[in-house]
């Protein structure tokens, strides 16, 4: 049963947001049954509080400040390193169809669109993925996103194509952000995503033979922010996520990933590089629910001054999910006294024939390396910088395609030098 | 070229003297050599000169061409021409070995008031150096150290030396580890830099290296002094006799 203080919460945290479906234009029939539904969990599951076991290390009070929603904001720059790639502008929790521009071989449609229609992809993922994800865990502030989130990013990708999800944040208030795609049996999408919202949720569907990869970048000043990206897997399909994730307060990345078809794989991988007061959350969970499957978890944090790294990571593991092959590391390097790492791997297994690993190390950077380069001549601060990028690598080369591996690289470089 | 006096040294975490006054003056274009037991202060006396954290020099000085070096950083030391071969040179995954070996040496030039050198001219040195020390295309590409064999890893320290052309080399225990060809082809390395500008300490415990590189003085280390300093026929002698003599005495 949750608690009255929990009920609370959840019941300020929805008041405060509008109520799409139920006010204003009528939204389509689906997507009011969702709302509908996603309210039911929110209030089911209470708002999160620091008691709660997957809050233990995050205090998730910023993240549950009943706000109304950011108002509307006219001219905005991104700044960002992807290059000349086609854009999804979205400001302030609404798409910016002035500020957007059409990708080759894809097709998208704006969420607040979406939602009116009979639209196949929207009508069946929005809400559902979500829901799925709290079969082991509750996760109120992902169905607070299904129930309230007016805009986001519907696509459905049947060929080949990259598309830039620039997304900003300003001014206090929240904005919150519902993004569903789905990638077609032999598509193959590249999703670049930058910015920030107080509330995002991904909800991606590989059918068999898909390929997702997702680059995430989460730099600079920024209002706390909670992310959920909810991924299915099919059959053969290849699922690929790393975000990089710098300073900031406080930031909560949970990625819920099912492997439900055999022979899929998923990869979820991260660099967090944090200074001063930033706390950043990287919470996964994978389910592996088919035969012959691989998952890999890699995040890498580097931490200094008074910032908190988290990494909650979970393998479980079905019954008949043979052949699992199974790998979480975190590791973290702390650069000044002050900062810390806090870690809780998981694993929960049914199947007799798997292949699970973890592991977590933390500690100061390598004494006997940093004094071979200075002896060779390399100033503290670039050897330190070496071995920061050294450190790092085994996250950022889960990117499978070389040049944004390397916008990565130079992203940790960028970090390392303004220190 | 490199003058030690007096010096001693403990370590910084226990209080423990290791290094119990060394005296010991390299002239250019020579090679020194130090033997000694186990323990006797070899490695520190290398690790002091070249600056590494964890020891406190609690007398004496050391200076290269005059320059008082124990006051600076590493890469200081390293820019005034101090070079340190390490007797486990350090793997470093992810960072590749011609990215680090440019780094270093421009970070030295930039130290010196010298130019930096452009990528092009550092490609053509380094193949030449390479192809001079048998180091294949596909080691300079590798991350540094990473999988690479004990002789292959001493060869590179050796290439390092070749490309960052130091004053004093000092070489750590440079054959530990290294089979008879290999022990070889390092050797020849070394002996391809000597000059008579050039100096080198090499640190062994063994005398078969000094059949290749062949010594102008021979210094034997004992409970952190020199205790014995001769000609190669030192060396031999060790060989032949071991340290007992040092210990009756």
């Amino acid at each position: 049963m949750v608690t009255e203080a929990k009920r609370t919460g959840a019941e300020k945290l929805l008041a405060a947001l509008p109520m799409p479906g139920y006010e204003g234009d009528q939204e389509a029939g689906w997507a009011r049954e969702a709302r509908a539904k996603a309210r039911a969990r929110v209030l089911d599951a209470g708002a999160p509080v620091k008691r709660d076991e997957y809050w233990k290390y995050t205090d998730p009070t910023p993240l549950t400040a009943p706000l109304a929603v950011a108002g509307e904001v006219s001219d905005v720059t991104h700044d960002h390193p992807f290059g000349e790639v086609a854009q999804a502008r979205f400001v302030n929790g609404a798409f910016r169809a002035d500020l957007s521009t059409k990708p080759e071989g894809l097709a998208y449609i704006p969420l607040s669109d979406a939602l009116y229609q009979d639209l196949g992809i929207a009508r069946t993922l929005f809400g559902v993925l979500e829901a799925r994800g709290r079969e082991k865990v509750d996760r109120p502030l992902a169905a607070l996103n299904t129930a309230c989130a007016t805009d986001g990013l519907v696509l459905q990708a049947t060929g080949t194509g990259v598309l830039h999800l620039a997304q900003d944040h300003i001014g206090e208030g929240a904005s919150l952000l519902h993004h569903v795609i789905r990638v077609e049996s032999g598509a193959e999408l590249t999703l670049l995503e930058s910015g920030t919202t107080a509330n995002t949720v991904m909800e991606v569907d590989l059918a068999e033979g898909a390929v997702f990869h997702h680059v995430r970048l989460q730099t600079g000043e920024r209002n706390p922010a909670a992310t959920h990206i909810f991924a299915r897997v099919e059959k053969e399909a290849s699922f690929k996520t790393f975000t990089f994730s710098t300073d900031g307060g406080l930031t909560r990345n949970e990625v819920v990933m099912e492997l439900i078809g055999d022979e899929c794989s998923g990869h979820i991988a991260g660099t967090v590089m944090g200074r001063n007061k930033a706390h950043i959350d990287n919470t996964v969970f994978v389910t592996h629910d088919a035969v012959d499957c691989e998952s890999r978890q890699v995040f890498k944090n580097v931490l200094s001054d008074g910032a908190t790294g988290v990494f909650q990571g979970k393998i479980y593991v079905k019954e008949g999910a043979q052949k699992t092959d199974g790998y979480q590391i975190s590791q973290s390097v702390l650069l000044t006294d002050g900062a810390e790492f806090l870690v809780k791997p998981e694993l929960e297994i049914y199947a007799d024939d798997v292949a699970c690993s973890h592991g977590s190390t933390t500690g100061s950077l390598d004494e006997t390396a940093l004094f071979y380069l200075r002896s060779r001549g390399v100033p503290q601060a670039e050897a330190e910088a070496m071995l920061v990028a050294s450190f790092v690598d085994e996250a950022i080369s889960e990117i499978a395609d070389e040049a944004l591996a390397d916008l990565m690289r130079e992203q940790v470089e960028i970090w390392m030098a303004s220190r | 070229m490199l003058e030690i006096k007096g010096l001693e040294v403990k370590l910084e975490e226990e209080d423990k003297q290791i290094l119990k006054g060394v005296d010991l003056t390299v002239e250019p274009g020579k090679v020194h050599a130090i033997m000694g037991p186990n323990g006797s202060g070899k490695s520190t006396l290398s690790y002091v000169l070249a600056g590494r954290d964890g020891y406190e020099v609690t007398g004496g000085s050391a200076t290269l061409e005059g320059e008082d070096i124990l006051e600076m950083e590493p890469e200081e030391r390293a820019a005034a021409g101090l070079f340190l071969a390490f007797q486990y040179p350090v793997e470093i995954p992810g960072v590749g070995n011609m990215t680090f070996l440019r780094t270093a040496l421009n970070s030295q030039r930039k130290a010196r008031g010298e130019e930096e050198v452009t990528a092009p001219q550092f490609l053509k040195m380094i193949r030449a150096k390479g192809k001079e020390l048998n180091i294949d295309a596909d080691m300079l590409k590798r991350p540094v150290n990473v999988g690479f064999s004990g002789g292959e890893k001493k060869r590179n320290e050796i290439l390092q030396m070749a490309m960052l052309e130091p004053k004093m080399c000092i070489l750590d225990e440079t054959d530990s580890g290294l089979d008879v060809d290999a022990m070889k082809l390092v050797s020849e390395g070394v002996n391809a830099l000597r000059d008579a500008g050039r100096a080198f300490l090499v640190i062994t415990h063994y005398q078969r290296l000094l059949d290749h590189i062949k010594p102008d003085v021979v210094h034997i280390m004992y409970d952190g002094r020199i205790a014995q300093t001769g000609g190669p026929e030192l060396a031999l002698k060790v060989e032949n006799e071991g340290y007992a003599h040092l210990t009756a005495a």
